[in-house]
């Protein structure tokens, strides 16, 4: 194994099991304040300090970790459940006319400025935390889409896919048994790399009072909450900050460490 | 090359008409009606219609769209329904913000990206390479407002070098107007940065496998000189591609971080338009980004037509 994928294996499994921990155990109540204890800077007790309300941060991390990890993982998941589909599809009608609406459809959603489009979404609808997946998982839908029809186009072209044509399946059989399983590696590799900018779209949703509300701490409220306060409590920022980095960069050296493990063939250079 | 441009201008055109339906459909639906919210709880019924009749609230759905369109494509964006002035005329005002911004920001990224680039791939493997690749993994990790509020804390709050926020006006002088712009613009343009120098690192890395490459190397030339001669125009094109992806995603990407430095830009117009439930004006703001980036995407896919003659060819 290569030391990009331990890294970023063993950076993406602390963030996962910080958070299923936090359905059992965090070190204090992530709502309870303490105004007596408010703002204080890392130490023996709050480990990650506390916020202007003496909520101790460490919880908040912990519990925040839940919630960006369960939007960008079910917006990932509204991507491949639409997307794959999608994209098997088209590849299965290369050049049909299906495949040209499926792609340009693609391309449309492609054109739009998806942070303006989620910001609209989730203003215009009500800000939760419901809203900021649908608004993340529907940028999703053509990236996978595409991925699906781009790894699965060469795939037809192979001599198993023929035989199992001569043996009488139709498209969709042979898309399901034969073309998916070749493909999965793409896509996994793909659900890696989108659940990382899940996360990052997730926290700027959050950061702008659009995502999870309050009392749902997450990593992009605790951000907004440190703005006004970043001069005397510069940790209020510090902490959900690396928390975000290191979740982000755990997941992209993931995304490239399975990448290299999966499909030499895939070893290009990553952008 | 005309009809590679007709038609994509035809899809274009496609394109543009599609955006402002899904546009108008989610406003359309969007619940509160800006008339009650203009006169509050207390309105009279009467007084309520003769409102909705002036906004035009009463005309039927399909002659809104209509009227929306055909008023944008003439220059005429509405009317504000908080502000009852021509929204045109504060996407103008808003626009001197954030335009500069995306330009600025744009300039930092390639001053940045193309350098950090092009050593990279010249060092390939070697501890150059790697720090410069670590460096921009980092990069692409780091949510743009975060540095705005790290840079407000190191620059504006510790050194003083920058205000934490406003912008002091294009008539206090283009210094002063780009100093307010300047903590924003490296926000914004530092993890476009690293992608930027990612692509730009991959794409001359594919270029100096090619044949051509070789060819050069065995005329005698060194391996700077035939990277400097044949390998950068080549590697150009997926480069242009995110060049011209980025600023678009720079103009809108920007609303966040003007919501960080308080720049009175198109960001913070559609945020307080949303609250304000000035629906027009979010509708018009939006319509113009995906205006931009449409047919950003446009010219991209006709100067790679220009840089390659190939594309042309399999349209």
């Amino acid at each position: 194994m290569s030391r990009t994928l331990i890294l970023g294996g063993a950076l993406s499994a602390l963030v996962v099991l910080a958070a299923l921990v936090s359905f059992v155990w965090t070190p204090f109540e992530h709502t309870a304040m303490n105004i007596p204890t408010k703002l204080q800077t890392p130490n023996g007790t709050h480990w990650f300090g506390t916020d202007h309300f003496g909520r101790d941060m460490f919880s908040m991390i912990m519990v925040g970790a839940r919630t960006s990890i369960a939007v960008a993982f079910v917006a990932v998941g509204i991507g491949i459940g639409l997307g794959v589909p999608l994209g098997l599809w088209a590849a299965a009608r290369q050049g049909g006319w299906v495949d040209e609406v499926i792609m340009r459809g693609n391309d449309l959603i492609f054109a739009f400025p998806s942070l303006v489009i989620a910001i609209l979404i989730t203003a215009i609808f009500g800000a939760s935390a419901i809203n900021a997946i649908i608004a993340i998982g529907i940028f999703n839908i053509p990236v996978f889409a595409r991925v699906t029809r781009g790894g699965a186009l060469p795939i037809w072209a192979r001599e198993f896919i023929l035989a199992a044509r001569v043996a009488g399946k139709g498209a969709g059989r042979i898309s399901y048994e034969h073309v998916l399983p070749n493909i999965a590696n793409l896509l996994i590799v793909q659900a890696t790399i989108q659940f990382s900018l899940g996360i990052l779209a997730e926290a700027a949703l959050s950061y702008v009072g659009l995502g999870a509300q309050p009392p749902t701490p997450s990593w992009g409220r605790m951000l907004a909450d440190a703005q006004t306060l970043v001069s005397i409590a510069p940790h209020m920022a510090l902490v959900p900050g690396f928390a975000i980095i290191l979740t982000v960069l755990g997941l992209n050296l993931l995304g490239d460490g399975l990448r290299d493990a999966l499909d030499p063939k895939l070893r290009v250079a990553r952008v | 090359m005309l009809r590679y441009a007709l038609k994509r201008l035809l899809s274009l055109m496609i394109s543009l008409a599609i955006a402002s339906l899904v546009i108008f459909a989610v406003i359309e639906v969007a619940p509160g009606d800006p008339a009650s919210f203009m006169l509050g709880i207390n309105a009279q019924e009467d007084t309520l219609a003769a409102l909705r009749a002036e906004l035009g609230l009463d005309q039927s759905k399909l002659q809104r769209y209509l009227g929306w369109v055909v008023g944008m494509l003439q220059g005429d964006f509405g009317t504000s329904y908080q502000y009852r002035t021509p929204v045109a005329e504060m996407i103008g005002d808003r626009l001197w913000v954030s335009l500069p911004l995306a330009i600025y920001a744009l300039t930092l990224s390639t001053l940045i990206a193309f350098p950090a680039g092009i050593y990279a791939a010249a060092r390939r493997g070697k501890a150059g390479d790697i720090g410069v690749m670590g460096a921009t993994q980092i990069g692409v990790a780091i949510p743009n407002f975060w540095f705005a509020m790290m840079l407000v804390l190191v620059f504006a709050i510790n050194l003083r070098w920058f205000s934490a926020g406003g912008f002091a006006g294009w008539d206090k002088g283009i210094f002063a107007a780009l100093k307010s712009l300047t903590l924003p613009a490296i926000a914004l343009a530092l993890p476009q940065a690293a992608i930027l120098a990612r692509v730009m690192r991959s794409a001359l890395l594919d270029v100096m496998g090619e044949d051509f490459m070789r060819t050069a190397r065995a005329k005698g030339l060194s391996r700077a000189q035939a990277l400097r001669r044949h390998g950068l125009r080549n590697a150009m094109i997926p480069v242009l591609t995110i060049l011209g992806l980025q600023f678009s995603f720079l103009l809108a990407g920007g609303i966040i971080i003007e919501q960080v430095f308080y720049l009175p830009g198109l960001g913070r117009l559609i945020f307080q338009s949303i609250s304000a439930r000035d629906l027009i004006v979010v509708e018009s703001v939006t319509m113009l980004l995906v205006f931009a980036v449409i047919v950003m995407n446009f010219l991209v896919d006709l100067a790679y037509a220009a840089v390659d003659p190939r594309l042309r060819a399999r349209a």
